[in-house]
């Protein structure tokens, strides 16, 4: 399976998700966000980081970069896009995806530990996992995840919402909600399913000696569903 | 603009100073030389209090591949890999503005790291603030935070180890101290020395405005009333700017295209560019119509002093300009070719087609003044006697909650939640821990580091409290079975020109020289920050360590957090009772006399050793040195981790339970053992000469201190970590 990882200016987590892939099968390619081309690919990846210092809107001035006229191309003809942290928010700006990044409701940059719950099992992203409530990472600033009524009921219509933030045995209550996310949305879908974008880092989670291993259980997976 | 006296005083300088400066150029300089020989001269650039005493710290060692005097240290982790590590101030810039001072800070030390070809791996930092009743305290808290967070969240290097002090004698001087590991393979490694004639000298990064002049000068001065005036001192950082040199400047390094490289740090292009040509002996001549600005009509004085960030100068192979600018372009930053070296010794400047500076190099570096500053030697203070009736008195568990909640004490995940502690996806110790752990990326190796002060017993007994700092690091890099390999240091002061400052400088000093020395714990790299005082109220000495410790196999370290119930807990070296200057006798004695407690390096060195050999024997489950709070409070720490309990044995000495769970006494360590390993631990211990006392047994949910006083490891939580959350709330 082969995979393409996106280094925007300012991207700080190409490396981690390189390794990730790696480790788990994929072939993966670093690409340049001023190439034009995109290599044959099953999974593009947008990594974290701070792409363009997060200068005007997190995600804006990478949504313009070359690169991504390819990479929107490929979403549109169903290619496999998945965004985390400031990937979730360049896909927001691409438009691929729905709502906006506000600041955290805190005011601050959060690192820690959380738990998510998957929400939609019937995607390439999620399908064939033996559980739903998953521990994961996440460091950010902007994630607090923002729509319209009118998107939202549109989103939950579709199914769009991948994960929601929540307790270790999954309810979905406020509580659980790091950064003020409207309805404890983690990440989410394009209608058709094969855009992915979400604040969690899975590629922090890929060894023992790290914060866990949940992250590995989502990349074995996917590799499989890919296959 | 014709200079005199006047005006060199205004810059900073002594009259004595102004008259070597024109015996030096047997003329007037004029206003460009002044700012140069100012910025030059200023105690942060010279350390010209500092020197003579810092000769005298062990720098050698097996392992060190480079100690101070280059932009870091570095040492060696075996195979072809090296760390480069150092710590630095950027205290004065962080009170005035907390966000900026304490983002640039963050960003310097970096540069300092990488401009050696090492990519940063880890960032750590040591802050100091005044009382937390104090108007000022929340404020400069919530800005140095989010300024280190800012920086180095954006640059992707982890934030993985730290501390936080609150005391009285920070209400007008905060600290930022901050300090950054970075890894290089060894026939890697970049040096600030250059060599060659016509080599060109290339200026690449972000543009140089006028944000920073005379920041050195400012961070070398006191402070008064009129401190918010310096406003325009302080740099302003941009962290993506950074980021992108970082991947710029370790492109070219990949090559073979560079001869010296330097960042542009205090005292900006004047520094680096003198600092090349004094390290290769030759001379350097610059265009300043060459260098890019952010801004028009800047002044060649302004130029060389600007403080922008960001920034670095480079001396090129010839025909190497080509390559080098292609790299620079992709990442979209500026170059240019504004110099060459010259074989005149001197650095030559030119602006609109005159010569604008000609200063020997010599007479900036080496005939830089140095003092031997008056110094006050200062005697160990008297044993208070505390009262038997006091100590009946007092309640444990009222204490422990007390303690638990001290802001000294309490949990600091307020402040490292902000941190991102977990890119690069090598972190294997957070924050919260003895010392964080990173893994060398790609190998079974990991190297730890802390960072540690303790101002009280340095303010009671500079040479005691200096030593104690150095062994508190060397502790917290065994606690996580790593064995120390040397230190680097940032040393925090009021004024040189107060005899009693200067006393507690060098003694602190030779107490950090006996400790490093006796534990083979060699210093490395370091700074000196003077003047952390406003109007004639200098700080209380605080000498800020930062131990890097190596890990063979990282899935042997260790860390503090109770494993099983059932397990045996010790603690390795001797409880004596020392109660003066402890947490306790500060805060619920309200007694600040007395000695801090007494260093044996016999024992420290090896109680240490013991323990790291234990560790390799894998016989330890879990381990915590004994640090401010004493036993009881190091117990607390561990159990609200594991979330598991103890149950304690009455201690057998002649001290009170007070005196046994409180007092400070140094070397020691709690550790658990598996039962089936008792014998064979007891055997090693023994056979060392180590004293240990079994502490307990670990059981489910309480802290069990006596048949009358239990506490819930619920309770131990609640205390210990609501009280900075709350804090920053209110």
């Amino acid at each position: 399976m082969k995979s393409t990882v996106i280094t925007f200016p300012g991207s700080n987590c190409d490396r981690d998700m390189d390794v990730a892939l790696n480790k788990f099968g994929f072939k993966n390619k670093m690409v340049w966000h001023d190439d034009v081309e995109l290599p044959k690919s099953d999974l593009v990846v947008l990594p974290g980081g701070f792409s363009y210092g997060d200068y005007l809107r997190c995600g804006s001035m990478a949504s313009k970069s070359k690169i991504m006229q390819s990479v929107v191309n490929f979403a549109k003809s169903g290619g496999l896009v998945m965004g985390i942290c400031n990937g979730f928010q360049i896909l927001v700006e691409t438009g691929l995806l729905p709502g906006v990044l506000l600041r955290n409701k805190y005011l601050e940059f959060i690192c820690k530990n959380v738990f998510v719950k998957v929400d939609n099992n019937k995607n390439p992203y999620f399908k064939n996992l033996d559980k739903d409530v998953f521990e994961f990472h996440i460091a950010h600033n902007e994630g607090n995840y923002f729509c319209t009524k009118d998107q939202l009921n549109e989103i939950e219509d579709n199914n769009q919402v991948a994960i929601h933030y929540c307790s270790a045995d999954g309810q979905t209550v406020e509580q659980f909600n790091p950064n003020g996310s409207i309805k404890n949305i983690a990440g989410i879908f394009n209608k058709e399913k094969n855009v992915l974008g979400m604040m969690p880092h899975p590629e922090r989670m890929i060894d023992q000696s790290l914060s866990g291993e949940d992250g590995s259980l989502f990349f074995k997976n996917l590799i499989n569903n890919i296959k | 603009m014709l200079v005199n006296e006047k005006i060199a005083i205004e810059h900073g300088l002594k009259s004595n100073e102004y008259k070597k400066i024109c015996d030096l150029l047997k003329r007037t300089p004029n206003i460009t030389e002044l700012g140069i020989f100012s910025a030059m001269w200023n105690e942060h650039c010279s350390y010209k209090s500092s020197r003579l005493h810092l000769k005298k710290l062990p720098t050698k060692g097996k392992k060190v591949i480079q100690g101070p005097g280059e932009n870091a240290g570095i040492i060696d982790i075996e195979d072809d890999d090296a760390i480069v590590f150092k710590i630095e101030s950027h205290n004065h810039p962080s009170f005035i503005e907390p966000y900026q001072g304490a983002a640039t800070g963050v960003g310097g030390i970096m540069r300092d790291v990488f401009t050696m070809g090492a990519r940063p791996i880890a960032n750590l930092n040591s802050i100091h603030f005044g009382s937390p009743q104090h108007k000022k305290t929340k404020n400069l808290l919530r800005g140095v935070v989010h300024g280190i967070g800012g920086y180095g969240n954006c640059m992707g290097v982890p934030t993985v180890a730290g501390q936080t002090c609150f005391d009285n004698s920070y209400n007008g001087n905060i600290l930022v101290n901050a300090m950054t590991l970075g890894l290089v393979k060894k026939d890697k490694i970049f040096y600030s020395k250059a060599a060659g004639l016509g080599k060109p000298v290339i200026y690449v990064g972000s543009k140089t405005g006028r944000d920073g002049i005379h920041g050195a000068s400012m961070a070398s001065a006191s402070f008064d009333e009129k401190i918010e005036e310096k406003k325009p001192t302080v740099q302003v950082g941009d962290p993506f700017t950074e980021k992108l040199l970082l991947e710029a400047c370790l492109e070219l390094m990949s090559g073979d295209s560079i001869i010296a490289i330097q960042d542009m740090g205090a005292a900006g292009l004047t520094s680096s560019s003198i600092e090349m040509a004094s390290k290769g002996n030759l001379g350097i001549e610059i265009n300043l119509n060459k260098v890019p600005c952010r801004e028009t009509k800047m002044t060649p004085y302004e130029i060389m002093l600007s403080e922008s960030q960001e920034r670095m100068l480079i001396v090129l192979e010839n025909g190497k300009e080509k390559l080098a600018k292609t790299i620079f372009d992709k990442w979209n930053l500026d170059f240019a070719v504004i110099g060459k070296t010259t074989d005149s010794k001197n650095i030559e400047l030119f602006f609109d087609d005159q010569k604008v500076a000609n200063i020997p190099v010599n007479a900036l570096v080496e005939n830089s003044p140095m003092y031997d500053r008056k110094w006050k030697k200062s005697k160990l203070p008297k044993k208070n006697k505390i009262k038997k009736e006091v100590l009946n008195k007092i309640k444990i568990k009222e204490v422990l909650k007390k303690i638990l909640s001290n802001p000294n004490i309490c949990s600091k995940e307020w402040i490292y939640q902000q941190y991102d502690h977990t890119v690069m996806g090598d972190t294997i110790q957070k924050p919260g821990g003895d010392a964080g752990v990173v893994r060398v990326h790609g190998t079974n190796k990991a190297v730890a580091a802390s960072v540690d002060s303790s101002a009280v017993y340095c303010w009671a007994h500079p040479l005691t409290g200096g030593k104690q700092v150095v062994c508190e690091s060397w502790r917290n890099l065994i606690s996580v079975g790593a064995t120390p390999v040397a230190i680097t240091n940032c040393l925090n002061f009021g004024s040189p020109e107060n005899e009693n400052n200067m006393g507690e400088f060098v003694e602190c000093v030779q107490g950090i020289g006996e400790a490093s020395a006796y534990l083979n714990f060699p210093v490395v790299s370091g700074n000196v920050s003077f003047y952390n005082q406003t109007k004639e109220v200098g700080i209380k000495p605080t000498p800020s360590i930062g131990g890097v410790g190596l890990i063979k196999n990282y899935k042997n370290m260790i860390t503090m957090d109770f494993k099983e119930v059932g397990n045996i807990v010790l603690i390795i070296g001797k409880t004596l009772g020392h109660i003066d200057q402890s947490l306790f006798a500060r805060t619920i004695l309200d007694e600040d006399n007395g000695p801090p407690p007494e260093i044996n390096l016999f024992n420290e060195k090896n109680n240490g050793e013991t323990l790291l050999k234990l560790i390799k024997e894998s016989l330890i489950k879990s381990a915590h040195d004994i640090s401010l709070g004493g036993i009881i409070t190091a117990l607390s720490k561990m159990c609200i981790k594991g979330n598991k309990g103890i149950d304690l044995k009455k201690p057998k000495f002649l001290i009170s339970e007070i005196e046994y769970f409180f007092s400070e006494d140094q070397g020691r360590y709690i550790v658990e053992i598996n039962p089936k390993d008792i014998k064979n631990v007891i055997k090693i211990l023994d056979k060392n000469a180590v004293h240990y006392d079994e502490l307990g047994i670990i059981v489910d949910k309480h802290i069990i201190i006596n048949e009358k006083t239990k506490v819930t490891i619920d309770e131990l939580k609640s205390y210990n970590t609501n009280w900075l959350k709350d804090y920053m709330d209110s």
